[in-house]
């Protein structure tokens, strides 16, 4: 293995780490918006170390600029839903409803 | 150990992180953790497709990955729009 796979699987172990910490803390964190708070942080980091991992193998630039395009609709759509969640969950609009 | 065996065991521990995830969409006590849990597992299997695309050589799982990131923002949007009233 060269060196550069050799951080480029650093990257992927770590993003697997976040990974793993967001979901811990999904599973451990006692109310719902900490939930919300080690969730939408955790697995963002996690993706983008695997994608950065990912970018250092080499994949041809289509691949690449599809990698990183994935990552940003990913936080785009992770911030934009976080917000929305909170901002449901602290007006109460039909939460517990039933 | 080659670069693929690594990748193959990434996949694997994300395949369980997800299915841990599972859990809080069984338990979860408001609507809210459940598609919490539901968008982990949409981030999980973007991360799981980008892992095993240079294990099993399926270039096009980069495309599905792409378009699973674009429909995530979709269900949130959804959900957190529906009202009370508008259930019943």
């Amino acid at each position: 293995m060269t060196p550069l796979s050799w951080l480029a699987t650093a990257f992927i172990l770590a993003g697997l780490f976040f990974f793993v910490a967001g979901t811990v803390g999904l599973m451990r964190l006692p109310d719902r918006l900490s939930r919300l708070h080690a969730l939408t942080k955790a697995d963002n980091v996690g993706l983008g170390l695997l994608v950065l991992g990912l970018l250092l193998e080499g994949p041809g630039l289509l691949s690449g600029i599809k990698l990183v395009l994935i990552w940003l609709f990913v936080l785009v759509a992770s911030a934009t839903g976080a917000h929305l969640i909170a901002k449901r969950a602290l007006r109460g609009d039909g939460e517990d409803a039933r | 150990m080659s670069l693929s065996d690594i990748h193959l065991a990434v996949a694997l521990l994300l395949l369980s992180t997800m299915s841990i995830g599972l859990i809080r969409v069984a338990i979860g006590p408001t609507p809210s953790d459940r598609l919490m849990a539901a968008q982990l597992l949409g981030t999980s299997g973007i991360g799981l497709l980008l892992v095993l695309i240079p294990v099993i050589r399926v270039p096009a799982l980069i495309d599905v990955a792409l378009v699973f990131s674009l429909l995530a923002a979709v269900a949130i949007v959804a959900f957190t729009r529906r009202r009370e009233q508008e259930d019943a």
